[in-house]
Formats: C-alpha cells, sequence, structure tokens
C-alpha cells in the first residue's frame, strides 16, 4: 500500500492517450484535407507507438518492483468503490507474465499496421489503446466485478477493429465474435452476482478463502465454464474464432490469439481451480475429453484448410486444448506448463499471424494454393517461416515444445490416456505445419504475380525479429519464466488443495 | 382546518407546476402568439425549480387528511422525472418550431402531465392516483396527437386514447374492489386489511392497468405504434420522464399496498417481467424505424425494472431507483439522436439513416454509441450497474429463472442494438444531417457523459441515495 500506484498507471495511460489523441484529432478537425489524411494517419500510429511503447516501460518498471520469490498478490492499490466491490488493483507471476506479453505485442501490432492500414487511421490507434487499457485491467483487476467490467468492457474495441478494418465478411465475423463471447460472460454475470451476495465481497483474496457449497460449486463452475471456454476457446464453441481470425485485419488476429485467447486460460487458473476446487475435479474427465477432443479435431480441420489464416486459427485452438489439459491436471508441471504454453503460444501464433500478413498486404489473398516457391523470391521471409513453423509443431529449442511436454507430463500424471490423445496432436501438427510450409515456400513459383515479390522490409523485420528471438530465448531458457510463474503456480495449487 | 405549511411541505412542486400552468393559459390568451417560443423556457424553468422544490421537503410527509403521502423514494423519483421532462421540454422548441406547430398549449401540456406524475407518485389514496392517473394520461393522450394535422401521429394519439381508457378503466375498476372489500380508499387501511379473495382480484386489475401505464407485456401493444406516431419530442419526453414515474408509481402500491401479500403478486409480476423482456428484445430485432425499435428496447428495459419490482420492497427499491435513473436518462439521450436526424427534406427515421454517422458526425456518434452500449448494459458503461442492481436483487430474491430470462433478452437485445453500433461505425456515409440544435446537443452529451461514463465514479454515491431513499418506504 502507498507508494506510486504503477499498476492503475500502467493501466490506464493507453485510454489516457487515446483520449489525447481524439482530441488532438478533434482540435485539428478543421484544418484538414483530403490530402494530409495519410501524414494524419501516419502521426497517430507514431503517437500509439509512443504510448503503447510507454506502457511497456511502465510495465517493465512494474515487473522490476515485483518480487516473484513471494506468492501473493503484490503492489496492491485498494480503494474502496461501490457497495462491497472495491477497486483494488495486485499482480503475482501468473499475471505480471501475461501483462507484459500485452504491453509488447500491443506496439509491434501498431507498428505492423504501419502499411497495411490507411482508412480512419487514428480511430483504429485509439480503438488499439483502448482495448490495450482493457486487456491490462483484466489481469491487474483483483476484485471480481472489476475484472468482469474489464473482461466484457474488451469486446467493444475489438468488434469495432474487426467490423472496421476486417475482410469482406467483417460484419458477420464481428457479430459472431461479439454475441458468442457475450452469451458466456453473461452466464458468468449471474454467478459473480451470486457469489458476491454469499460470500460478502468479490475480492479475490475474500473469494478464495470461501468455501462454496460443493452443489453451488458445480453451477457456478459451469457458469465460469461458459465464458472462458468461449474465449480459449475449447472444441465445440471454437466456431467463432476462425471467423474472426479471418475476417479481422493482421494487428487484429495478432491480439487476438496473441493474448485475448489468454483470458480464458487466465480465468481458469484464477477462478476455476482455487475458488471451485470440488467442481473442478469433478469435471476433470470432461475438460480433458473435450482438451483432447480440441488437439486431435482441430489438428485434423487445421489440416484441410486452404486460407492460410483459417489454418492458424484452428491450429490457436488446439494449441489452446494444451493450455485446457494442463491447467486441469492439478499438478505443478501441468500448470506451470499451461502458463506457459499460452506465452509461448501468444509469442508464436502472433508471429505466424504476422508473416501471414506478410504476403497478404503484397499479394491480398490468403488461399495457400496461391502461394508457392516463396523461398526463391524471400529467402528470409522463408528463414523466419520455417523457425515459427517449427515452434508452432514443438521443436526442441524452440518456446513451443517446452510448452507442449510440460503439459503432457503435467496431462500424463492425471490420466494417461489424455496425454496419449494429446500427443497425437503433436504429430497432426507437424503434418499440418509443414504442409503448409511446403506448399507455400517451396517448390516452383507458379502464380505469375509471385515473380515481382520483394522480401520483406525493414518495418516488418522489426516487428517479427522480436518474437523470434523471443522464441528461441525461452525455448533454451525456459526457467526465466518458471522462475516468475512458479510462485503463482504452487499459490493457486496450494488454494485448491484447500491450503 | 387545513395544514398548509404540510399542504405546501408535501405537494408544493404539483400545487407549483398546477399554478404556473394556469398563469400560462392567462398569459397565453393574453400575448397569443408571442407566448409561444418564451413558454418553452418558461415551462422549463418551471420544471427544474419543481425540481429543487421536491428535494427542499425529501423527508416527506403528509397532507390532506392522508389524500397524499410523500416519503424519500417518490421524492427521488419525483426529482429525477422533473429534471428530464424539464429537458424534454426544451429540447423540443426547434423540432415545433420548423414543424410550424409551436404553440404555448404544448408547454403547458407538458407541465399537466408532470403535475399528474408528482400527484401519482404522492398519492396515498386511490382516488388521487386514479385522478393523478388520468391527469397525466390525458395530457398524454393530447400530446401523442400534437401534429394534429398528420394522420400518424393523429392514430397514435386515438390508439393510445382508446387503450389508455381501457387501462384505466380497469385501474378504477380494479381500485373499487379493492375498496369493496377493504373498506377503504387508502393505501394504509387497505394494506392493514384482510387480503380477502376479492381484493386479490382487485389488485391484479389494477396491476394490469399499471402495467399498461409502463407499457409491460402483455400490455404493451400501444407502445411501438404511439412510438412511432407520435412527435419525436413527445416521445422524448414519453420516454423519459413518465416512464421513471409510473414505475416507481408500480413499485409504490405494490409495495406499500400490497406489501404484505407479496407471495401472492410476486409470480405475476415475475411472468409480466419475462414477457416484457422477451417481446421487447425480439420484436425490437427486426424494426427498421428508430423509434419503433427504441419503443420495443423501453418495453425490454421496462421488464428488467419489474424484476427489481418482484424482489420486493427490502431488496428492490433501491435497484428499482437506480436502474430506472440509469435507464431514462440514456433512453431521453438517445431520443436527442432521433432529433438530429434532420435531413434538407425534413427528418428521417429509418435506421439506415445513421449509416456512417461516424465519418460526418463523430462526436454525436460516439455520445449515442455510448448511450447505446450503457442502455446494453455493458460495462464500463454506466447501464452496466443499473443492470447489476436489479440482477441483484433478483438473484437475492431467488427469482433464477426470471435473472436467467433477463441474461438471455440482454444477449437477444444486443443483436439489435449492435446493429445500430455497426450501421453508425461500419457502413459507408449517407448524407449528412443538418445542423443539431444547441440544447439537443447539449442533451445528448450531457446524458452520454453523466449515464455512459460519469456514474462509474458517482455509482456509488447514487446506490446509496437510492438504498437511502428506499428506506422511506418502510417509515
Amino acid at each position: 500500500m502507498g507508494g506510486f500506484p504503477i499498476l492503475s498507471a500502467m493501466t490506464f495511460l493507453p485510454l489516457a492517450g487515446a483520449l489525447i489523441i481524439m482530441l488532438v484529432r478533434a482540435a485539428t478537425a478543421g484544418s484538414r484535407d483530403a490530402s494530409s489524411s495519410d501524414t494524419e494517419g501516419r502521426t497517430a500510429l507514431l503517437a500509439g507507438l509512443i504510448i503503447s511503447g510507454a506502457t511497456f516501460i511502465a510495465s517493465l518498471a512494474a515487473f522490476g518492483a515485483f518480487d516473484a520469490s513471494q506468492s501473493g498478490y503484490q503492489l496492491v492499490e485498494q480503494y474502496s468503490w461501490y457497495r462491497n466491490i472495491s477497486y483494488k488493483m495486485g499482480i503475482d507471476g501468473l499475471s505480471i507474465s501475461l501483462i507484459l506479453l500485452t504491453t509488447f505485442l500491443i506496439p509491434i501490432c501498431l507498428l505492423a499496421s504501419w502499411n497495411s492500414i490507411h482508412k480512419r487511421v487514428t480511430e483504429y490507434v485509439v480503438a488499439f489503446l483502448v482495448l490495450e487499457t482493457f486487456i491490462i485491467g483484466v489481469f491487474t483487476a483483483m476484485d471480481l466485478v472489476l475484472f468482469y467490467i474489464f473482461f466484457e468492457a474488451g469486446l467493444i474495441p475489438m468488434f469495432l477493429i474487426i467490423g472496421i478494418w476486417g475482410g469482406k465478411d467483417k460484419i458477420y465475423a464481428a457479430f459472431k465474435f461479439f454475441l458468442y463471447t457475450l452469451i458466456g460472460s453473461l452466464l458468468m454475470l449471474v454467478a459473480v452476482v451470486y457469489m458476491y451476495q454469499v460470500a460478502g465481497g468479490s475480492d479475490f483474496e475474500i473469494l478464495e478463502k470461501y468455501s462454496f457449497d460443493p452443489n453451488v460449486q458445480t453451477w457456478l463452475w459451469l457458469a465460469f465454464m461458459a465464458s472462458f471456454a468461449v474465449k480459449l476457446p475449447m472444441w465445440p464453441v471454437h466456431t467463432w474464432l476462425p471467423d474472426a481470425h479471418v475476417q479481422a485485419p493482421t494487428a487484429g488476429s495478432v491480439l487476438l490469439a496473441g493474448i485475448l485467447l489468454k483470458m480464458g486460460g487466465y480465468g481458469f487458473l484464477r477462478f476455476s481451480l482455487p475458488m471451485f476446487p470440488d467442481a473442478s475435479h469433478m469435471f476433470q474427465p470432461m475438460m480433458f475429453a473435450l482438451a483432447v477432443i480440441a488437439i486431435v479435431y482441430t489438428s485434423l480441420v487445421a489440416w484441410r484448410q486452404t486460407d492460410m489464416k483459417k489454418l492458424i486459427a484452428y491450429s490457436s485452438v488446439a494449441h489452446m486444448g494444451f493450455v485446457t489439459l494442463g491447467v486441469f491436471a492439478f499438478n505443478e508441471a501441468g500448470v506451470q506448463g499451461a502458463i506457459f504454453q499460452m506465452l509461448s503460444h501468444g509469442l508464436i501464433s502472433a508471429a505466424l499471424f504476422l508473416i501471414v500478413g506478410v504476403v497478404y498486404d503484397r499479394m491480398h489473398t490468403r488461399e495457400i494454393s496461391a502461394y508457392g516457391g516463396l523461398v526463391h523470391r524471400m529467402p528470409v521471409y522463408a528463414t523466419f517461416f520455417m523457425l515459427f513453423t517449427m515452434a508452432n509443431v514443438g521443436l526442441p529449442g524452440t518456446s513451443g515444445f517446452i510448452g507442449e511436454i510440460l503439459t503432457m507430463v503435467g496431462g500424463f500424471q492425471a490420466s494417461t490416456w489424455a496425454a496419449f490423445g494429446a500427443a497425437l496432436g503433436v504429430i497432426f501438427s507437424a503434418v499440418y505445419m509443414l504442409t503448409l510450409y511446403r506448399r507455400t515456400v517451396f517448390g516452383k513459383i507458379t502464380n505469375p504475380d509471385l515473380n515481382t515479390i520483394k522480401d520483406m522490409n525493414r518495418i516488418e523485420w522489426i516487428c517479427i525479429a522480436p518474437l523470434a528471438i523471443l522464441t528461441i530465448l525461452f525455448g533454451v531458457a525456459p526457467n526465466l519464466i518458471f522462475n516468475i510463474t512458479e510462485g503463482s503456480a504452487l499459490r493457486i495449487l496450494n488454494l485448491m488443495a484447500g491450503g | 382546518m387545513i395544514d398548509f405549511t404540510a399542504m405546501i411541505l408535501t405537494v408544493g412542486p404539483e400545487l407549483w407546476l398546477v399554478a404556473i400552468a394556469l398563469i400560462g393559459v392567462l398569459v397565453g390568451a393574453t400575448l397569443k402568439d408571442r407566448f409561444n417560443s418564451v413558454s418553452i423556457k418558461f415551462g422549463a424553468l418551471a420544471l427544474f425549480a419543481a425540481a429543487a422544490f421536491s428535494l427542499m421537503n425529501y423527508e416527506g410527509g403528509e397532507a390532506f387528511n392522508g389524500l397524499v403521502r410523500t416519503n424519500t423514494f417518490v421524492n427521488f423519483a419525483k426529482f429525477v422525472s422533473y429534471v428530464l421532462a424539464g429537458f424534454a421540454l426544451l429540447t423540443s422548441e426547434g423540432f415545433l418550431k420548423r414543424h410550424g406547430t409551436i404553440r404555448y398549449e404544448y408547454s403547458l401540456l407538458i407541465l399537466l402531465a408532470s403535475f399528474g406524475m408528482g400527484m401519482i407518485l404522492s398519492a396515498a389514496d386511490l382516488m388521487t392516483l386514479y385522478m393523478g392517473v388520468e391527469t397525466l394520461s390525458l395530457s398524454s393522450y393530447v400530446l401523442a396527437a400534437f401534429h394534429r394535422d398528420s394522420a400518424k401521429a393523429s392514430e397514435a394519439g386515438l390508439k393510445y386514447f382508446v387503450l389508455g381508457a381501457l387501462a384505466s378503466g380497469m385501474l378504477l375498476y380494479g381500485a373499487s374492489l379493492v375498496y369493496g372489500f377493504s373498506g377503504s380508499t387508502e393505501y394504509a387501511v387497505i394494506a392493514a386489511a384482510d387480503p380477502s379473495i376479492g381484493m386479490m382480484f382487485g389488485m391484479v386489475l389494477m396491476i394490469v392497468g399499471l402495467a399498461f401505464k409502463v407499457s409491460a407485456a402483455p400490455m404493451h401493444i400501444w407502445t411501438p405504434d404511439v412510438y412511432e406516431g407520435a412527435p419525436t419530442p413527445v416521445v422524448a419526453f414519453f420516454a423519459s420522464a413518465p416512464k421513471m414515474a409510473s414505475m416507481v408509481v408500480f413499485a409504490n402500491v405494490m409495495f406499500t399496498m400490497f406489501g404484505d401479500v407479496i407471495d401472492q403478486w410476486q409470480l405475476i409480476i415475475c411472468i409480466i417481467a419475462g414477457l416484457s423482456m422477451i417481446v421487447g428484445s425480439l420484436g425490437a430485432l427486426t424494426q427498421t424505424n428508430i423509434k419503433r425499435l427504441l419503443g420495443y428496447s423501453s418495453i425490454a428495459n421496462m421488464g428488467y425494472a419489474l424484476v427489481a419490482v418482484a424482489a420486493g420492497p427490502e431488496l428492490g427499491a433501491g435497484p428499482l431507483l437506480v436502474f430506472l435513473t440509469l435507464y431514462v436518462i440514456a433512453s431521453l439521450g438517445l431520443f436527442m439522436g432521433v432529433l438530429a436526424m434532420r435531413r434538407k427534406g425534413g427528418m428521417v427515421e429509418g435506421i439506415n439513416e445513421l449509416g456512417g454517422l461516424m465519418r460526418k458526425r463523430p462526436v454525436l456518434a460516439i455520445a449515442l454509441s455510448i448511450l447505446i452500449f450503457s442502455m446494453a448494459g455493458l460495462p464500463p458503461f454506466g447501464g452496466f450497474f443499473g443492470k447489476w442492481e436489479v440482477l441483484s436483487a433478483g438473484v437475492e430474491a431467488g427469482l433464477m429463472p426470471v435473472v436467467i430470462i433477463l441474461v438471455l433478452a440482454s444477449v437477444v437485445s444486443l443483436g439489435y442494438y449492435l446493429r445500430l453500433i455497426k450501421i453508425m461505425w461500419f457502413d459507408e456515409p449517407t448524407e449528412r444531417f443538418e445542423a443539431v440544435d444547441g440544447p439537443v446537443t447539449i442533451t445528448v452529451l450531457l446524458a452520454a457523459l453523466i449515464a455512459g461514463i460519469l456514474f462509474l465514479f458517482f455509482i456509488s454515491a447514487l446506490s446509496g441515495w437510492a438504498g437511502t431513499a428506499a428506506l422511506g418506504l418502510a417509515g
């Protein structure tokens, strides 16, 4: 308590920046003409980059103040707000790692839009910054109602991002995304109201200590699961994801796959396990089954895709299956692996969407059949693509391997069959990723348009290279992350065991 | 001997309004057309003064031998209703001027309708209640048909009148049954009387009449037609101040007169609430006229409010006030948006006319989007807290089925709220709207700022006031 409210500052910095950008634009609205709209867009993007960069630095400062050797919530700020609801913020190892991922990816998203977004750029930057505030808020909130507010508020800017800057079926995709997510969240809202009333508050620490009646737990668990399963997404409620991904602009897909999906995993770890331990144990077999189906089924679906983005979207669903498997293994390897897998997938899927974006910006098609032989014209691109293909498959030495192996080890301790099913998914992921890579990068150039295609430019380099470095770094030295998350993983398992 | 102090303190705002309205008649008869435009500001000022007046004796009192009795619960509603009525009146000037129907009678009718609102809120006796309802309704019928040359407005007025008269009849018949079986028209005596079967019959008939006045299903049929046909400023008024007043009166009647027999009416109210939410949210899905759409949306919202009524006086009264306050402010703000939909050829009402508003009038579009999201109950906007309060009350009272309906209806309602957002933000721009009147702009911005954003910071205070106000019911 006391001291500088670094978490609030970090959370609301992007929102404040967005408001300033809007005000500046409103103030200069009179002096604009058609020819200057592009420079205005570049200025807005630059401002957005500076603000999100500052947010990244603020999150690093919060990370600096964070003590990884302690397992509880740290840097807590608390003010009473409304009835028994308080404005309470804090971080632990789980949330700070996801926050760092968020603040790291947003500047990359904005930079990646430099050459691909040309209409309504100011609004675009504002939407991203507002969304950043809501995402960070989800991970810093330590009060269930506050969490819910951030969780659901994030739908609005994402709806606009898909709906305004998306592809040709953007309206359908935006509505589907919004309504799917909303129906889950509203069921969760009823559970939130109930918990708030029964436990007499919505503070995480109160709720973690309160033991809900096992019968009630079942219902509460299901309501929370409705929300997180859609968000994660789990089979069979994953169908909004491919649509949203395909229609969203590249940066929107990066954000969606990189961060928004992680909210589901975060929710399971933060609420379902510590607050409803009995129900979690009861539903473990179901969750394993759903995880295995997600891994195997969506891998097979991914294999048959003709659209590159759709393929990666389905692969995301499969990889999130590993997260479910790890979370519901209820052991240290599983939970640590699930957190690691979320971070690693955040980097890899973000990079893969950026890589698709690179060729989409040049060719304006995502059909796999339109490509082939890219290696002849774009050697650097082919190298990066190879790296992330391998990382997505789970090649040792990349972060993808650590996440998959740990979740499977955790799953194996809990259920041999589940681990067996998940291992099948690893094989399938090699099948679809290598097929994609072979068909786009290798072979002869069949499409004459490809003869003039250029290799990655400097901006694309700056976007993708940091992701590549981190993917390898975390693959070689996973302890960098495990040291941060160990405390919270153990704490979650402790709370679950009733400690 | 009449106790003048008590009288002034209890129904002072209403006496003030009726006096102003009568003075207005005299001034209007003398000045004729010169009074037309002034009367708007004159009436709005009188309404704001009445709002301030209702705060002066916020604790309330009793007068006319128990015919009227106020407490904090109704005074809270009075204050909000008068302020909104003032804004609704203030913003109608430009519209009426352009349609050549600016006449001082308009302001006077709004004042008289507001007087009726105040009377039903203050009522502690069936006689006062009925007379207040009639004053409000008769003024409303005339207001709905105020554009007498327009076929649609006349149709709206007539429809409203015929159906409204039927509902008033039901209310009166119910009241007479209640009187017959309890032996008194006073709320307090009825509350203490033995709840015989005849009295329950009367109660159900009164519920029917009141449900009509708040436009809850299945007594909602008039709402979309009247909303579509009546002049927009009139609808802005209907959708704000009387909504708040009627719903609080509904709650007041159920809580003070039938508070002890809640198990007799809770199910009825739940069914009405559930039906309203279903009918309202499904009905709005296919509407293409913005006023009709908002009409259906108001039916659904009244359903939400009724969940709080069904939760009973201890749990529901405070949440009801919070929800209604946030709702009526947003509702007024959205109708200001409808008033802004003006082209060279006149007013337009199709929702597609809003196309690309974000590109043409970004400030208006952002304000309307905030109001729409707020009305949809999405965080972080104010409306979320209204819904939160109602949900809390419903869950605490154990009304799970209707709470689930509420949640599902919210999802369905997002279907049409999002369609409006889509049209404003995604679609290609249509022709630019004409410049908006000053008061309309200010009101829409204020509504968006207050209902949408500021209540994030003041929700604690609002819920505190509402909670304290609700205590007035017990005292």
